[in-house]
């Protein structure tokens, strides 16, 4: 086939997908809206539904992989569309700048359920610069010989950093697994213990 | 469909832009692709699994530059004669979305929806009418034109 030479340059298409992005906000028709963050922990995926932050993910996770989970389990509507992110990414900022102890941004947790879903309500109630046993945390969540399923909540938490999975370790004080890998586990343990309870 | 829809855009964005100005020009082509893909997003949930996006996405495009055509005609003062064509300058000092205007409206569209949309021809000729053979002998008869006023390069032999 014949090949025209037609000029587009990646500005004419970042000014019109922002165009999008805010029209099509506006318009109800993004399901999930999504924008990367850079921190500490390399770049972390936000992505939000209308009700709120729905996932949290570390560039381990592989951030496509996530993007495509999302789009089957809620709605092929995904976009990236920093807007309504522009809170939490304000306030995990602070976070790391450690200028911040707590989130305040609405969760939508509708991709968790069952008793994962009981284990990640609880993670809020670990205070920052704190930490819980898996025990513990089984014996709030008011199954005590679930600890590993407790282990498995907190793998699969779907927020992590915002909802603090971070804060549960072994009962011997050793950190344990982490969905952001071990490493991020702990720069986040030492952050909190560097700022203070 | 289930895949994000951020990924046609970044896929199709080019090509939809590329026919939103075959059409209207560059001015007027950024309100065509917002609608375009304003329209797809709203739809993307509903289409089919083997749907071809690409042809797709530039229906839907070719439908919404007429439509601002139409809008931007309604709003435009008449006046006595306009030629269909205007005669190019000589030399190949025109870019192509310049040179794309001076075509005769079906070459023009048949250009923007093949050359630079991708369609094949047999769909080219349900959007516009006409026969398949008659697309091809406007697209081929547009890039013959536009290889004597557009001035940047057209590579490979019209088919």
């Amino acid at each position: 086939m014949t090949t025209l030479d037609a000029p587009v340059t990646p500005d004419d298409l970042s000014r019109l997908h922002a165009d999008l992005a805010a029209r099509a906000a506006r318009e109800g028709l993004v399901d999930v809206a999504y924008r990367t963050l850079d921190g500490p922990l390399g770049p972390l995926l936000l992505a939000a539904t209308p009700a709120g932050l729905v996932r949290v993910a570390f560039a381990v996770q592989d951030h496509d992989a996530v993007l495509s989970d999302l789009a089957t389990r809620i709605s092929p509507r995904v976009l990236a569309a920093p807007g309504r992110l522009d809170d939490v990414a304000r306030q995990l900022d602070e976070y790391f700048a450690g200028r911040r102890r707590a989130f305040d941004v609405p969760l939508d947790l509708r991709l968790v359920g069952g008793f994962r879903r009981v284990v990640v309500e609880h993670l809020a109630d670990i205070g920052y610069a704190h930490t819980a046993s898996y025990a513990a945390m089984a014996a709030a969540a008011g199954s005590p010989r679930a600890v590993r399923a407790v282990g498995t909540a907190c793998a699969l938490n779907p927020v992590p950093v915002v909802v603090p999975c971070h804060r549960v370790v072994r009962s011997d004080g050793s950190p344990g697994q982490y969905a952001g890998g071990a490493d991020a586990k702990l720069t986040l343990l030492d952050l909190e213990t560097r700022v203070g309870a | 469909m289930d895949e994000p829809f951020e990924r046609v855009v970044a896929q199709h964005g080019a090509t939809v832009l590329r026919v939103c100005r075959a059409v209207l020009g560059p001015a007027d082509a950024d309100d065509a692709w917002s609608e375009t893909f304003l329209s797809a997003l709203r739809a993307w949930p509903d289409l089919d699994r083997g749907a071809n996006v690409q042809a797709w996405l530039v229906t839907i495009a070719h439908r919404k530059a007429i439509d601002v055509l139409r809008a931007a005609q309604r709003r435009a003062v008449p006046v006595a004669e306009l030629p269909d064509a205007v005669a190019a300058p000589a030399g190949r000092d025109l870019d192509l979305w310049s040179a794309l205007a001076r075509l005769p409206h079906k070459q023009r569209h048949a250009v923007a929806l093949h050359h630079l949309g991708g369609l094949p021809y047999d769909e080219v000729a349900g959007v516009l009418g006409g026969t398949p053979a008659a697309a091809r002998r406007a697209g081929a008869d547009g890039v013959a034109t536009l290889r004597r006023t557009y001035q940047a390069t057209i590579d490979g032999g019209d088919r």
